[in-house]
């Protein structure tokens, strides 16, 4: 079976993001005064050929941890694919 | 017979050349090594050069940390062997879990191409033995990521245990945020690892061992790494 995933790869809170700060320093311009906390992330979508739905998910958490993410400066999600709103 | 440094390539790399030549002019032997072969060459220390390997296309560093040459690295490190990462090869170890913390985006978000005081914080790692704590080196900068980051107890554990190996500084050897060019924690421009023999730095010392280019701030590195090695053989 393949089973689709999608990877949320996130700084971790409280590490600065010059990313976001750039981003959310841009907004102003647009009109948008309301806007804060700006995070800039990654998004990794894969699909995984498995047995079943639980050990795809447990390689994609493998695949996260070991190479999706930094763990010392990331946090990740994971997303199954059928959980995901269209 | 002189000491055998080797400077690993990677798909990417751009300072290896750099590398083998800073080694060259300061009396070692250059050894060539490919990221590609399980092969160290019998070599007697391990430079991981700058560049940009396998592209950096997830985050810096992150693909290198498992070229095959990297197995051997960590063996040679874990058997206590000196180990030299210069920008992306400092990247490279952190993500290999050889060095503490992370590099990430500079805090300005612009690429950083300039000539730096670092203040030497201490005397005990392969490359600074003939540096003294305290003592200031110019040389370059040239990088995008280079911003150090570690969360609080690991930049506590660093400071006890004196792993901080150089920080950014004024040429008068002070440190302030002024002097900090990317918003490094703590201004840390290069770390050593609990033992000792593993270091990586973002500066560029090979670009900084020629007078006829501009600085020699590289030069006692490279003379405290061969010292090292010849002391160790």
């Amino acid at each position: 079976m393949r089973y689709g995933f999608e990877v949320l790869v996130s700084l971790k809170p409280g590490l600065l993001d010059p990313q976001g700060k750039a981003v959310e320093g841009s907004l102003p311009a647009l009109g948008w005064t309301n806007v804060a906390g700006v995070r800039v992330g990654k998004h990794i979508a894969l699909t995984v050929e498995a047995a079943d739905a639980a050990s795809a998910r447990a390689q994609v958490e493998q695949m996260a941890e070991r190479l999706l993410s930094n763990p010392v400066i990331e946090d990740f999600q994971i997303l199954a694919a059928e959980e995901l709103v269209e | 017979m002189s000491s055998r440094i080797g400077v690993v390539t990677f798909p990417g790399s751009l300072d290896d050349r750099d590398a083998l030549r800073a080694v060259t002019t300061m009396g070692g032997d250059a050894v060539p090594l490919w990221h590609g072969a399980h092969d160290l060459r019998g070599v007697d220390a391990v430079i991981l050069p700058g560049g940009f390997s396998y592209g950096d296309y997830l985050r810096t560093g992150a693909l290198a940390r498992f070229a095959d040459v990297m197995d051997e690295v960590r063996d040679f490190a874990r058997g206590g062997g000196p180990v030299l990462g210069i920008c992306n090869g400092f990247q490279i170890l952190c993500e290999a879990g050889l060095l503490p913390g992370a590099l990430s985006r500079n805090a300005s978000l612009r690429f950083l191409c300039r000539t730096v005081p670092l203040r030497v914080e201490t005397s005990a790692t392969p490359v600074t033995g003939r540096l003294v704590p305290g003592e200031v080196v110019e040389i370059p900068i040239k990088h995008g990521e280079g911003r150090y980051v570690a969360d609080g107890d690991l930049l506590a554990r660093l400071e006890d245990e004196g792993q901080v190996v150089f920080r950014y500084a004024h040429a008068d050897g002070t440190v302030d945020e002024r002097a900090n060019p990317n918003g490094s924690a703590a201004s840390i421009a290069g770390v050593r690892n609990d033992a000792g023999n593993v270091v990586g730095l973002m500066p560029h010392p090979e670009h900084a061992v020629d007078p006829d280019v501009g600085p020699v701030g590289g030069q006692p590195l490279f003379a405290s790494l061969l010292e090292h090695v010849g002391a160790r053989v």
